[in-house]
């Protein structure tokens, strides 16, 4: 194949990645009348699934793949969507216009008029020696996490090293399968770039409540063999020995930015786009854990751009880049938010929080039922919710249309937050 | 097969045969049955499933859970005596067949 070949004007939109925002952009675009072929090359072997039951019911439960599929077989063939499975690009060619050819690890070749990035990321690796030995696990996809079920059937003691959604999670998936966890984390409280303050101290009282050991401050600085190549433990920083049978490793993920690189694209902890999807090229569009685009939101002295990684930035950011490819271009702005399930706590949280300057409590954390509102400069910005979801959606609709709740009023739990929602008073002193 | 007939706000009627065990949200997501999002996949964190069940199939339905409830009262297009969250309403054969009708939004 002539890696110089340009394409043909009626190849329409290539997908690169088929999860949550791969398959939301192709669906996206046959919803706002996309004529043209569509596209969408995934690296995994499995149908597009849902990442979030990983870490959930798929490590404790005989859950296969198949059961958390995003779309039926029939409705990809149904809406004229091309889903190529297997396949990981490597490389991308480019004519005048945004047209070109990108190439697989294979060898195959898939010609497109525009090209969208919905290549997520990938987990941040553990940087300390004896990173490699058997017995420690990353968990991002479908096969990691058969992997990792397979192993913690067996394993007695459990080291999760990380304290952020997917540790905390693998963590009550492996307690509740009754082995022995301890969590080892960098930073100084659970959640921290997620949650607040007081959502963080409620979490570790929760774990600590179900038997988990939690080490604040203490990143393991090297993992141990056993002498065969398997680890049996971590050294933290103090020179204390955790033993373990197996370690979890959940310490972030990464975008892939290496397919925007090699295009020349501005990347910036993701691949830069504005706020309708479209990178630094003018043509390319991105969308997902890969994307670091505007805020949003108002956030006053906040950062320039975020990577928020959940299902619902993920999909909303699909939706923005196929209304762009489509003609149809209308800019992301939505209130962000995602939740998290740790044995029968739900967590849900809506808006950033980032910059908040109050916040008060609503109900007692002790009950396992409560909920953090937090205001900047006397604006709702955001919530965090334990097992209170009518006000999780109560404060996700006042964000939505920009008005707020009282904080004064919030604290009564006898008065439904939905029945608080009030005008923003920046727009009553106006 | 249980089939599930699912008709818009707007009186358009789609008829998807569901699979025993799905749900009605996952029967819709998976077959692109417009007027339900599903964003959690079904475990009571988006209430972007909401339904309205005909009321001839509303008694043959599991009751309502503590959860489901709280989440009913947030739902972007108000709730009704007949809502249910379309996660919730797995697919047996003993259910059989079920007609539900979607709101106007739910996000
Ligand atoms: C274990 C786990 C639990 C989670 N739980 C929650 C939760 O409870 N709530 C929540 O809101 N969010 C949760 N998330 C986050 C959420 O799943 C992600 O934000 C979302 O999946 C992002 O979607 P995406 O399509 O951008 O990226 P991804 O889901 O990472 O998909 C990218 C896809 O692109 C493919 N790909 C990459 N490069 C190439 C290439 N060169 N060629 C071909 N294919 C390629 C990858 O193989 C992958 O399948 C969770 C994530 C994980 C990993
Ligand atoms: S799918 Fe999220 S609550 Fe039903």
């Amino acid at each position: 194949m002539n890696s110089t070949a340009v394409a043909p004007r009626d190849t329409g939109v290539l997908v690169v990645g088929a999860c949550q925002a791969g398959i939301q952009l192709a669906c996206s675009l046959r919803e706002y009348g996309y004529t043209a072929p569509i596209t969408v090359v995934g690296a995994e072997r499995h149908a597009p699934y849902q990442r979030p039951p990983l870490s959930k019911t798929l490590l404790h439960a005989e859950t296969s793949p198949d059961a958390i599929a995003l779309r039926s077989e029939a409705f990809y063939a149904d809406h004229g969507i091309r889903l190529v499975l297997g396949e990981r690009i490597i490389r991308v060619d480019r004519g005048d216009g945004g047209a070109g050819v990108a190439y697989a690890h294979s060898g195959r070749s898939f010609a497109f008029d525009r090209l969208a990035l919905t290549v997520g990321a990938r987990p941040r690796r553990l940087p300390v020696p004896g990173a490699d030995l058997a017995g420690v696990h990353y968990l991002r996809d479908a096969d990691d996490a058969l992997a990792l079920r397979a192993a913690l059937a067996e394993a007695v003691d459990v080291l999760v090293i990380g304290g952020g959604f997917i540790g905390l999670e693998v963590a009550a998936s492996a307690r509740g399968l009754g082995c022995e966890v301890t969590v080892a984390l960098a930073d100084d409280r659970l959640l921290e770039r997620a949650v607040g303050v007081p959502t963080s101290e409620f979490f570790l009282d929760a774990h600590i409540r179900r038997g988990v050991r939690v080490r604040l401050g203490a990143p393991p600085v090297r993992l141990l063999d056993d002498g065969h190549g398997r680890v049996r433990g971590a050294e933290l920083p103090d020179g204390s020995v955790l033993t373990a049978d197996l370690v979890v490793v959940g310490i972030g993920a990464v975008p892939r930015t290496e397919l925007a690189e090699q295009l020349g694209l501005t990347v910036d902890n993701g691949i830069v786009v504005n706020e309708y999807g479209l990178a630094s090229d003018g043509t390319t569009v991105a969308a997902g854990d890969c994307v670091a685009c505007p805020p949003p939101v108002d956030l006053p002295d906040g950062p320039a751009r975020i990577r928020f990684e959940s299902v619902n930035t993920a999909i909303e950011q699909a939706k923005t880049a196929a209304a762009l490819l489509a003609d149809r271009p209308v800019p992301y702005w939505a209130v962000p938010w995602f939740w998290s399930d740790q044995y029968d706590l739900k967590l849900q949280v809506a808006g950033l929080s980032t910059g908040h300057d109050r916040y008060v409590v609503r109900g007692e954390p002790d009950t396992e039922k409560f909920a953090v509102l937090y205001y900047r400069g006397g604006h709702l910005v955001a919530g965090d919710f334990v097992n209170r979801p009518a006000d999780f959606l109560a404060v996700r609709s006042a964000l939505a249309v920009g008005r707020t709740i009282p904080p004064e009023a919030a604290t009564d739990t006898t008065v439904p937050l939905k029945k608080l929602i009030a005008d923003d008073p920046r727009q009553a002193v106006a | 097969m249980p089939k599930v007939t699912y008709v818009s706000d707007a009186g358009e009627v789609r008829v998807v045969d569901g699979l025993v065990g799905d749900s009605v949200m996952q029967t819709a997501v998976r077959n692109g049955v417009p007027g339900i999002t599903g964003e959690c996949g079904g475990v009571l964190s988006c209430a972007t499933c909401h339904v309205f069940v005909d009321e001839a199939d509303l008694d043959r339905l599991e009751p309502v859970s503590g959860l489901e409830d709280e989440m009913l009262d947030g739902t972007v297009v108000d709730r009704c005596p007949n809502s249910r969250l379309s996660c919730q309403i797995k697919l047996s054969e003993e259910l059989g067949d079920l007609r539900v009708t979607t709101p106007e939004a739910q996000e």
